[in-house]
């Protein structure tokens, strides 16, 4: 095998296919066990599911802990929002938190068009009497007919329980409003937000609206204890943070808007501290962006 | 492997395991090491060395390496502004047009071997990775200007070594390419004594190559000729390994 002449000695150098998050298992033994989560089989990296199972499989499994997911827009931002809600969907069904970011709509908004998961059918035993009580007429007469299967459980479907990893959605339904609501969710609607504003300090390269924004998503993290700043005792759940259409006029960016944007770096800026937020945090994010609209070339999105 | 600026480079491609084997190697032979971290967490490194055999958090703790976490200085600069009370090693942030210049102090005070204490041998800058900079809205001059001086500082006047990581992305045929991470590479070229350019194959995806490394040895200015020479190289995970077009084992 040929080498390099001036090779520096064995060619010892390694590389993870994908960012590693800052959490390492410590022992063999101390497993991190959230729910909705399970360990890549590729380099044991915790993973997520995106919510899109065929997603999943191509990015390597899932989604990364630790990581960031940026979605380029089609044109009308049909798919990517429909991405978008998916991986809030997952979230809601996993128990996980969610952030969701909008300059569009409010959360709630978006929580109301989650897709409905396709439950399973889990038989639950009920006794012979809720049977009899519960069973309508015409069903008594079915099972007339099959009356093997009269003495077999009556099946009632369930939310499906979250030790499986991804969900089936669908997509002409809707969440049903009592899932929703046993998921936390986090909000920020640019439009309320966008009062609050009040300090000013220098952002530099970062326009306000991401500075408010990334200061929000810190506090959320920061007090519900992603970053680990809870102690033990709270057992520990992945935040999952979806933001909306980042880079567009909406939240204040003219990156989409002229050749020469004023502050050409801010969305690049953004995502660098988003970056380094979600390393030091048990947390996923998944990010829109219309780069169809972005006429100047921007360098090294990372 | 004195005096040395090499010069890594990828397109299309992550060419970051060959930084990961140039800390490790640059720890193994007991050089005192300046690490500036721009693009991932110290965890990321630690956990990759680990598996080459190396420990950080021990070299940090004894004083061989000296790393800059940009990821988490940046963070403590972008929240708070200018209350922050963090390094000046990131100032760049908070104005980007001010350059590079808290790095290179950061870089200048640190890569010198520090009294007391063991002794290390010759001192080695990795950078991973300068491009980052460009995004964060510093300038491709200034980035240059970086490099230069710290190309002055530690391989000329220290004798030390300099291994720079730069990425690059597509670039449209244009004339006028004012985006600076292609301007940033022809500049570092000419800084440059060793260039390592990290591509993925042109044929497309293989699974036993992993892509090709071109290894360009810069002429000194003794009329030396440039050298050249194509690798193609596979990534394990313990290491690299590099063989020359054609000879990868699954083709033999």
């Amino acid at each position: 095998m040929a080498a390099p002449r001036r090779s520096v000695g064995k060619p010892t150098s390694d590389r993870l296919p994908c960012n590693t998050t800052s959490f390492q298992k410590k022992s063999r033994s101390k497993l991190v066990s959230i729910p909705g989560t399970r360990p890549s089989v590729q380099n044991g990296q915790l993973i997520v599911s995106t919510g899109v199972t065929s997603l999943d499989y191509v990015i390597g499994g899932g989604l990364a802990v630790g990581t960031l997911l940026l979605i380029e827009e089609d044109r009308y931002d049909s798919y990517s929002r429909m991405l978008l809600k998916y991986f809030l969907a997952e979230g809601v069904v996993c128990g996980h938190e969610l952030y969701v970011a909008s300059a569009l709509d409010h959360c709630n908004d978006i929580l109301q068009e989650l897709p409905a998961p396709i439950l399973d059918d889990i038989a639950s035993p009920k006794t012979v009497e809720d049977q009899a009580k519960s069973c309508d007429p015409e069903s008594q007469e079915a099972m007339k007919i099959a009356w093997r299967y009269q003495h077999l459980p009556k099946v009632q479907t369930a939310l499906a329980s979250s030790s499986r990893f991804g969900h089936y959605y669908d997509v002409s339904k809707t969440m049903d409003p009592e899932i929703c609501q046993a998921a936390r969710c986090h909000g920020f609607y640019l439009p309320e937000h966008s009062t609050a504003v009040t300090s000013p300090t220098t952002t530099g390269p970062m326009s306000e609206t991401y500075s408010s924004l990334l200061n929000n998503l810190q506090e959320v993290i920061h007090r519900e204890g992603f970053d680990g700043s809870v102690p033990q005792t709270k057992s520990r759940n992945i935040l999952r943070i979806g933001l909306h259409s980042l880079g567009s006029a909406l939240w204040g960016d003219d990156l989409c808007c002229r050749e020469n944007p004023s502050h050409g770096r801010a969305l690049t800026t953004f995502l660098y501290g988003l970056r380094a937020m979600l390393r030091s945090s048990l947390s996923v994010a998944v990010v829109t962006v219309p780069s169809h609209l972005i006429q100047v070339r921007v360098c090294a999105v990372h | 492997m004195r005096g040395e600026f090499i010069l890594v480079s990828d397109k299309h491609t992550d060419a970051s395991f060959l930084i990961h084997h140039f800390l490790s190697f640059y720890l193994r032979a007991g050089c005192k090491v300046c690490f500036l971290g721009l693009v991932q967490s110290f965890s990321h490194y630690s956990a990759i060395s680990q598996r080459l055999g190396v420990s950080l958090t021990q070299a940090r703790e004894k004083g061989q390496l000296v790393f800059l976490e940009g990821l988490k200085e940046s963070l403590g600069v972008l929240l708070q502004g200018e209350a922050s009370k963090g390094t000046r090693a990131v100032d760049f942030l908070r104005d980007p047009s001010s350059g590079l210049r808290g790095l290179y102090d950061f870089v200048r005070d640190n890569v010198r071997g520090g009294g007391g204490g063991e002794e290390w041998g010759p001192p080695v800058l990795l950078v991973d990775d300068l491009s980052v900079v460009l995004s964060l809205g510093v300038s491709v001059g200034a980035a240059l200007d970086f490099s230069h001086y710290c190309r002055a500082t530690v391989c000329s006047k220290l004798q030390g070594s300099m291994v720079m990581l730069v990425r690059c992305e597509e670039e449209e045929e244009e004339e006028e390419s004012d985006e600076g991470s292609e301007r940033l590479l022809r500049g570092l070229i000419h800084q440059c004594s060793l260039t390592l350019q990290v591509q993925g194959l042109p044929t497309g995806y293989c699974r036993d190559i992993h892509g090709q490394v071109e290894v360009c040895w810069r002429g000194q200015c003794d009329g030396q000729q440039t050298q050249k020479k194509l690798f193609q190289y596979k990534v394990h995970d313990k290491g690299a390994s590099f063989f020359a077009r054609g000879t990868s084992s699954a083709v033999l």
